[in-house]
């Protein structure tokens, strides 16, 4: 069960969360912050923190620790435009 | 728009134990959560899961066979409660559904607290809690080497979790001195199960060959993209850092945790009073029956004050048994029974005041805060930010930082930045944090994300 981020292929189990399943596939951060350009994945693994933020078949801004990754999604980066260097 | 008679909101230990015991009471109940699967934080699992790597997994296996009569509602993020002086007195909005209820329980549990420190936004860093929800969870570790770090007893569940699921745990660095535990011997005394648990803990890191060391806290987390090592040092008994005793510890993980966060913030919305409790946690101010100050509204579990899963199942029970009771419902159980509840609560909470005594979040951190420091991490507002605004601007209190740096503003809303913030604050003015620093960030006009679809559609005029 395969779903692409940023155009490369992540399996994932069928259960996981679009968060684990990128952990489990070894890729540990996957946005940059808007200020800092600082990188990002999981904090706090249960939707407090929004560190994680994605953009899921364009909708952007969720919570990849609680989405799950569905065969097909389409998962890219929540990079937002740096206002700052 | 479906009613009810009690609404439990959280399907934690506390949220469970009060629907079951609502219903056993002849009350019709509705649970919601905003997760997929009812368990909370405790008892967190995958959807095959069969009991393995979890404690008291038949208590839960009892309370899930039991909820047949309640109304199960999951993923269901309640954002937003409408109440009104007549019956139903209640609205609850989650997502685009609407419940009305004529009691509530608010029993939404707690995220980790973590405070500020040098590197504490690498990937590889990650709270306590999540590392522990990877696992139970989703099946994953979040690193290979880990190192675990804070204060408190749930440093150990997740270390054993972490080295059971095939991580190496480098080291565990409890910041405080469990020795301390000697000094309350009547309260750990009384909570008898606890001493056999800390053992079995001690026995399995034993077995995993995992270093614990006490008064040791991480410093300062390294790496450029990702975590890389940390800083461990030793503490004196007043928390600060003894000069010259840092080292580096290689890892590529670092779980860390100082205790927890209740997430009261529908209960603050909705008016309940709070105050702080002895971890310095906003918490909502209860009675012996769990009713908070507005009528209709109960609370259980973590929100009315950490003490963990067993202490929360005795108030999910209390706090529903007094609704339903409010309702003109018999009480569904005998007076010896009762006595007993309470009795357990007494204990329990002691035992927690005991936890909170011996486990304070260490005073370290206000020191090695330097300005560069990230404080809050959705706008990126270093600690010196927040040091100018209150020397500068003349800002005094937690609200006016936030006014003035944007901290507590962005994606989170303050739920990670929002203590520390309020703790820096009142260091700053030279004060104590009070209960108004902290309810500065536990206000939320909206619980939860909210589609503007939802939004627009909603008669939140209740
Ligand atoms: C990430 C994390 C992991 C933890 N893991 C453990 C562990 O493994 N072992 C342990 O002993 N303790 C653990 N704890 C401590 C735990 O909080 C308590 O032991 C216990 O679960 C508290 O029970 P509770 O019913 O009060 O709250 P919880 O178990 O936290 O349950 C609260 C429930 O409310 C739901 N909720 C919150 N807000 C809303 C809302 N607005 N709308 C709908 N639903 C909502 C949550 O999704 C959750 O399911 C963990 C804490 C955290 C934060
Ligand atoms: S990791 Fe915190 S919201 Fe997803």
């Amino acid at each position: 069960m395969m779903f692409t981020f940023d155009g490369r292929p992540v399996p994932s189990d069928g259960q996981q969360t679009i968060a684990a399943a990128l952990l489990a596939g070894g890729i540990r951060s996957w946005r940059r912050t808007r200020l800092g350009g600082r990188p990002r994945g999981v904090f706090c693994g249960i939707g407090v923190c929004f560190d994680c933020l994605v953009r899921v078949n364009g909708v952007p801004a969720q919570r990849a620790c609680l989405v799950p990754a569905r065969p097909g999604d389409v998962v890219e980066s929540h990079d937002e435009p740096q206002v700052r260097a | 728009m479906t009613g009810y008679d009690v609404v439990v909101i959280g399907a934690g230990p506390a949220g469970l134990a009060a629907a079951v015991t609502a219903a056993d009471a002849g009350c019709r109940v509705a649970v919601l959560d905003s997760g997929p699967r009812p368990g909370g934080q405790y008892w967190r699992h995958r959807c095959d899961a069969d009991g393995r790597g979890h404690r008291d997994w038949a208590t839960f296996v009892d309370l899930r066979d039991r909820l047949g009569r309640v109304e199960r509602i999951s993923d269901a993020a309640v954002w937003f409660i409408g109440s009104r002086p007549d019956s139903p007195r209640f609205t609850v909005h989650a997502g685009s559904r609407v419940v009305a209820a004529r009691r509530l329980v608010i029993a939404t549990g707690a995220h980790d607290r973590v405070v500020p420190f040098p590197g504490w936004d690498l990937p590889g860093v990650v709270t306590a809690g999540a590392a522990q929800a990877l696992v139970k969870g989703q099946g994953v570790c979040f690193a290979r080497r880990v190192v675990v770090a804070g204060t408190g007893p749930f440093l150990l569940p997740v270390a054993t979790t972490l080295a059971d699921a095939g991580s190496t745990v480098a080291g565990v660095y409890e910041a405080n001195d469990p020795f301390r535990y000697a000094r309350h011997v009547r309260p750990v005394l009384g909570a008898p199960d606890k001493l056999p648990e800390a053992g079995r803990y001690a026995w399995r890191m034993l077995r995993h060959r995992v270093p614990y060391h006490r008064r040791t806290a991480v410093v300062a987390a390294h790496g450029t993209d990702e975590l890389t090592g940390v800083t461990v040092a030793a503490l004196d008994p007043r928390g600060a850092v003894v000069p010259g005793s840092e080292s580096e510890v290689a890892c590529d993980g670092l779980a860390v945790g100082f205790g927890f966060v209740p997430q009261v913030e529908l209960a603050v919305a909705l008016g309940c009073a709070t105050r702080l409790d002895r971890d310095g946690s906003l918490v909502l101010a209860t009675g012996p029956d769990l009713a908070t100050s507005v009528p209709g509204v109960y609370a259980a579990g973590e929100v009315t004050g950490v003490g963990g899963a067993a202490l929360s199942l005795v108030e999910g029970q209390l706090a529903a048994g007094a609704a339903a009771v409010s309702l003109g419902h018999a009480a569904p159980w005998s007076a010896r029974r009762r006595g007993r509840l309470l009795r357990a609560h007494h204990r329990l909470r002691r035992f927690a005041a005991a936890l909170h005594a011996v486990h304070p979040v260490p005073a370290w951190w206000l020191d090695r805060c330097d300005d560069d420091t990230l404080v809050c991490r959705c706008e990126e507002v270093p600690a010196g930010v927040v040091r100018r605004a209150m020397r500068e601007l003349s800002v005094c209190d937690a609200r006016g930082v936030k006014l003035t740096t944007r901290v507590g503003m962005g994606w989170c809303q303050g739920r990670v930045c929002g203590y520390a913030a309020a703790c820096l604050t009142a260091h700053e003015a030279g004060r104590r944090p009070t209960v108004a620093d902290l309810t500065g960030y536990a206000s939320r006009p909206l619980a939860q994300p909210v589609t503007l679809a939802d939004l627009a559609a909603a008669d939140l005029t209740d």
